[in-house]
């Protein structure tokens, strides 16, 4: 279990991508790492491993059926280039969870230090979670939050200390044969959060989970289960970031969330993994009576990414929001975009995607809107925005919408644009550079979403979508 | 040496067709000059090509800035180097705010003014300027904060031209046809804006079809521009004939006399 040299080479780094740093010293201090491959003995040694409770090692055995037997999606982005045995599908980095940065290894921490997520803490979040490799490394939440009963742990932590609460939960969202990355998750998944926010608590700040891929070909797969009960508010922000290498990583997480009467939850995403990751995550969630659910999804990140979050709107006067970015660059697809289905009656959804492409990358939106019989005065609108930025780009809109019910109110629009001549004329002879021009343009396209983020968050997206501009332009 | 010289410019289309058609002027620092021409005579192609438009290709003669030719430099170089151009018909940027844009383009232009490293103005320096700008413009309070040139009106346009002309503090500003569509008070607060301007530090070249904006910008020199040349130049009296006895007299063939 040694093998450092394929992350003692680390090749092609992008200069615009600043987390492309790797600490390949780690490798060899690896607390626990797990070959390469899939196979009912990794799925073994994994649990045995975490020693998890009997129920849970069956749980991830029958995952890895359901795994092996379903065919890779024959639709969405290319896939063909995920090579399954040549994964490290568990790598453990420490043997124990910090709850301070100081006690963490001095190479695991000086990366954290580089992605300022400690400075972050300290200034804007109400609690962290850190995973590097497959393991939550770093853990910690305001104290007066743990006095209210608010519960803010790793998910392996979760399992171990409320596992009647994960027992109830898990796999009930997105059930392990879902589908095929669901399923890989199901049978392998380490790290994640799980989070419960008891009735009437209002979680002001946000809850922040950062996720780290540090080796080579190493799969992570983190699992994240959400439950905010009655009248209560959370928003849980995830942020990731892997090194550049020359042969590809994978990410496959799912996440569930409950979103119980009166509560609301907002999970925002901005995804900025390397771009030799396979980014295919299965998110959903469910919104009874009254409650809302929002997902703010930014994928700038990735070689391939699909994903598309998802509300189930169960309980009358329920509401649903996807807002999606999905910013696809040279050697990129972005297959993004979100679910909603309106079960209960009144219930309502918004689902606003904009997706720019660049460099002959991809990006675009699928979604499905779906309105059950007997969702009646049910309201959804959907609208679809892509900014195409050179002739060599794409981007691709896939609106499903099935409608069993006559007495709904839709809304659908669509555009698709490109920079403009005179746009970026008009803007350089302020003084602006093209790359800067083109940059507040894209910026200014997604708006309407980063405006809607934290501060913090807004400013983060603004210059990501800088990076990406950047270096390629003119 | 003049600050702005242009030297026998020919400007053509990228299909060769010629607009331009050997123009040579000077504006100096401390002044105003007016082009005056009738429509189709070349004025507008004159002001992208000074600014560096890339479908006006100059095909012969020199822009020289301060000394330097600037005909080869993109219009961010040419703009960083004290050339600003007051369009005609600015575009919107959406969800891009005039606050947030005039600070992108001071930092744009202090960076390169220190050799590329950046040199943010201080957020406090920067809300003062803009708020005396806008007080002294009377561009309202609320515009600040809209997306650029989105659903504004023709006059808001213009004023905050004019207010990215007074926050850039160019050298040379060269306004195009920016009197036109405006109503007299927005006229009054456009050439209040230019007069305020030029000084010391600043010429201006106001580019027009009409006397109009020459009741309020005293012009020093007046260009009389048909078919891609200047063809008569004068004072300020100049204008007045232009308005008295119309482009033919210039020997347009009479596309072009404006009501005023």
């Amino acid at each position: 279990m040694s093998s450092t040299h394929e992350t003692d080479v680390v090749r092609g780094i992008r200069s615009d991508y600043k987390y492309g740093f790797s600490n390949p010293d780690d490798a060899k201090d690896y607390f626990f790492k797990s070959g390469r491959g899939i196979s009912h003995e990794v799925v073994e040694a994994i649990s045995e491993h975490k020693g998890e409770p009997e129920w849970m090692r069956q749980f991830r055995h029958k995952s890895l059926d359901y795994f092996l037997a379903r065919p890779m999606p024959s639709w969405g982005a290319d896939l063909s280039g995920i090579d399954f045995e040549n994964i490290y599908y568990y790598i453990r980095p420490t043997e124990k969870q910090a709850d301070s940065w100081e006690d963490l290894p001095p190479d695991i921490k000086d990366t954290w230090d580089k992605l300022g997520i400690p400075e972050a803490e300290k200034k804007y979040l109400a609690g962290v979670g850190a995973q590097y490799e497959s393991e939550v490394v770093y853990h910690k939440l305001q104290a007066d939050l743990e006095a209210k009963g608010v519960l803010f742990l790793d998910m392996d932590s979760g399992l171990r200390e409320h596992e009647d609460i994960v027992k109830q939960y898990m796999g009930t969202i997105i059930p392990q044969n879902d589908n095929k990355f669901a399923a890989l998750n199901s049978a392998v998944w380490s790290g994640g959060s799980f989070i419960y926010v008891p009735p009437g608590v209002r979680v002001e700040m946000p809850l922040q989970a950062y996720f780290r891929i540090n080796a080579e070909n190493m799969g992570q797969f983190e699992r994240t289960l959400i439950i905010v009960d009655e009248d209560a508010y959370v928003h849980y922000v995830e942020g990731c970031t892997a090194p550049i290498y020359s042969s590809d990583s994978l990410h496959s997480a799912v996440v569930e969330i409950v979103v119980k009467p009166r509560g609301r939850c907002r999970y925002t995403t901005i995804q900025n993994w390397s771009n030799n990751v396979y980014n295919l995550v299965t998110k959903r969630a469910v919104a009874y009576e009254d409650a809302t659910m929002e997902w703010v999804d930014g994928n700038l990140g990735s070689k391939v990414t699909m994903k598309y979050p998802a509300i189930w709107l169960m309980g009358e006067r329920a509401h649903g929001e996807v807002l999606s970015i999905a910013f696809g660059g040279k050697g990129q697809h972005q297959d993004a975009g979100g679910k909603v289905v309106h079960v209960a009656p009144r219930t309502s959804s918004v689902i606003t995607s904009k997706s720019i492409s660049k460099d002959g990358g991809r990006a675009g939106y699928r979604g499905l809107l779906q309105v059950a019989k007997g969702a009646v005065g049910s309201k959804s609108k959907v609208v679809c925005d892509a900014l195409i930025l050179d002739e060599e780009s794409r981007s691709d809109t896939y609106p499903y919408i099935q409608v069993d019910e006559s007495d709904v109110e839709l809304g659908h629009e669509a555009t698709v644009s490109k920079i403009g001549e005179e746009q970026l004329f008009y803007l350089m002879s302020r003084g602006l550079s093209e790359a800067e021009a083109s940059a507040m343009i894209v910026s200014g396209f997604v708006e309407p979403i980063t405006k809607e983020l934290p501060l913090e968050y807004a400013v983060e997206m603004n210059r990501l979508i800088q990076l990406q501009m950047e270096g390629s332009v003119g | 040496m003049a600050q702005l010289e242009i030297r026998n410019l020919h400007v053509a289309l990228e299909d060769g067709t010629e607009i331009v058609k050997g123009v040579d002027l000077k504006v100096d620092l401390g002044q105003k000059h007016a082009v005056m021409g009738p429509n189709g005579s070349g004025k507008s192609t004159l002001a992208y090509a000074l600014m560096g438009h890339p479908a006006y290709v100059v095909t012969d003669g020199q822009i020289l800035l301060d000394g330097e030719d600037i005909a080869e430099l993109g219009a961010d170089e040419r703009a960083q180097r004290g050339l600003f151009l007051a369009f005609q018909y600015p575009h919107a940027i959406p969800g891009v705010t005039v606050t947030s844009f005039l600070r992108s383009a001071i930092n744009a232009n202090r960076k390169a003014a220190s050799g590329g490293e950046d040199d943010p103005v201080p957020i406090p320096e920067f809300r003062t300027n803009l708020l005396a700008a806008m007080e002294e413009l009377k561009v309202p309070r609320e515009l600040a904060s809209r997306y650029l040139n989105d659903g504004f009106s023709g006059g808001e346009k213009k004023r905050v031209e004019i207010l990215q002309m007074a926050m850039l503090k160019p050298k040379i500003a060269v306004l195009d046809e920016t009197d036109s569509g405006l109503d007299i008070d927005a006229l009054r607060i456009v050439a209040n804006g230019v007069n305020k301007l030029v000084g010391p530090e600043t010429g201006a070249l106001v580019i027009t079809h009409y006397q109009r904006i020459l009741d309020y910008v005293t012009p020093d020199f007046v260009h009389v521009f048909v078919d891609g040349r200047i063809v008569a130049e004068g004072g300020p009296e100049l204008a007045h004939k232009l308005e008295a006895e119309g482009y033919e007299a210039f020997g347009s063939n009479g596309n072009g006399r404006g009501p005023s």
